[in-house]
């Protein structure tokens, strides 16, 4: 069990920890002054849920520290989604991305909440109504795009099919998949990739875009067992830059 | 010139100097309301830029709300509010001179003091 278990920790952690790191790169130069502060404090909102789960792995399973497990780990230890790791892009692309990423969240999240593993279900209640706000934001958005003028309905189609098979990359299973679906701790990530892509196709629809057709071989996988994409790497450097500078100084 | 932040490296200023610089004068503007508690009072508490009434929710709700208790926001178009004119503002001008409206200015407090000592009165 704790091996299954672990694993799906490190996925959410290092998926939460990155996306906040990635969407943290737009404070300061944000689209518009309120927007700039709402991202950046959802983005740190992503890093605090990544801190949990890292909390989690250190006193439920003897792992190190919370900042050891988000600075000190190699890039081949990492379990987070392609996804996560690419670069912000255009505000299309990072809407487009917040839009598609928080929903699998916000429902795996829910799904948690009837965990059998009492720590994990615990957490998804506690930051059920913090998912629920990125989600709202990234509908709202997303929606007011697809729907503002012909150049911003264009963007937001290509960025949708840009995002498309890397969104997908969310549900590539681990190998201990079976193990935590017969334990109750998780239902699996079929079932998570189902709902949400009932949900989002509703919402897609609904914004008057279409849904890209999906290819199963074109899925953006590799991420689960520690396979990045080039963009994971630097961005680490860039993350830990300031305290590989001196690892044991005191914050 | 490379900057020291690598956010401002990746913003590239040079490209967007040269280009048009995007004003948001097209967005109108919102008044924000936040109240801390169910039933109590939703205070004024600023404004947020935003196209329609979601926008300007969702933004204020981190403008105003992401820090201390809060249990709801509403938000009003600038343009709904209804104000004086700033000529007519000696309409309040005597109101300070009116202290018999302000229950400060009844001191009856050494009084019933005077009244609690002589009926030797502990309180």
């Amino acid at each position: 069990m704790s091996n299954a278990t672990k694993e799906l920790l490190f996925k959410m952690a290092d998926d939460a920890l990155i996306i906040g790191h990635r969407n943290s790169e737009w404070t300061g130069i944000g689209p518009m002054l309120e927007e700039d502060l709402a991202f950046s404090s959802m983005a740190q909102d992503k890093v605090g849920h990544a801190q949990a789960l890292y909390n989690i792995l250190h006193e439920s399973f003897g792992e190190a520290e919370p900042d050891k497990l988000g600075f000190m780990r190699s890039e081949s230890d990492f379990k987070c989604c392609r996804f996560v790791e690419q670069p912000i892009g255009e505000y299309d692309f990072s809407i487009v991305r917040q839009f598609l990423f928080d929903h699998a969240e916000f429902i795996r999240y829910d799904l948690l909440t009837q965990s059998s593993f009492t720590p994990l279900a615990l957490l998804a209640k506690k930051v059920k109504g913090e998912i629920k706000y990125h989600v709202l934001h990234g509908d709202t958005f997303f929606k007011q795009l697809a729907q503002g003028t012909e150049e911003s309905k264009a963007r937001m189609q290509s960025a949708l099919r840009d995002a498309w098979h890397l969104a997908l990359g969310i549900f590539e299973k681990s190998e201990f998949e079976g193990e935590l679906i017969a334990q109750g701790i998780f239902v699996g990530e079929d079932e998570l990739r189902n709902r949400w892509l009932a949900k989002v196709t509703a919402i897609v629809e609904a914004a008057g875009l279409q849904v890209p057709d999906t290819n199963e071989s074109k899925i953006e996988l590799g991420g689960r067992r520690g396979y990045h994409s080039e963009y994971l790497k630097p961005l680490l450097d860039e993350m830990t830059e300031v305290v590989r500078l001196d690892v044991n100084a005191e914050w | 010139m490379n900057s020291l932040d690598p956010r401002v490296n990746r913003l590239d200023v040079s490209k967007t100097m040269e280009g048009e610089l995007l004003t948001n004068s097209h967005l109108i503007t919102w008044e924000v309301f936040h109240q801390d508690k169910r039933g109590k009072q939703v205070v004024h508490c600023g404004i947020v830029h935003a196209n329609t009434p979601e926008m300007a929710l969702i933004l204020a709700k981190e403008q105003y709300a992401r820090r201390g208790k809060t249990t709801n926001l509403w938000v009003a178009k600038t343009s709904d509010v209804y104000t004086f004119n700033s000529e007519d503002e000696d309409i309040f001008e005597t109101t300070p001179e009116k202290v018999f409206r302000d229950p400060g200015y009844y001191k009856v407090r050494d009084r019933i003091e005077k009244y609690q000592q002589q009926n030797k009165i502990n309180v």
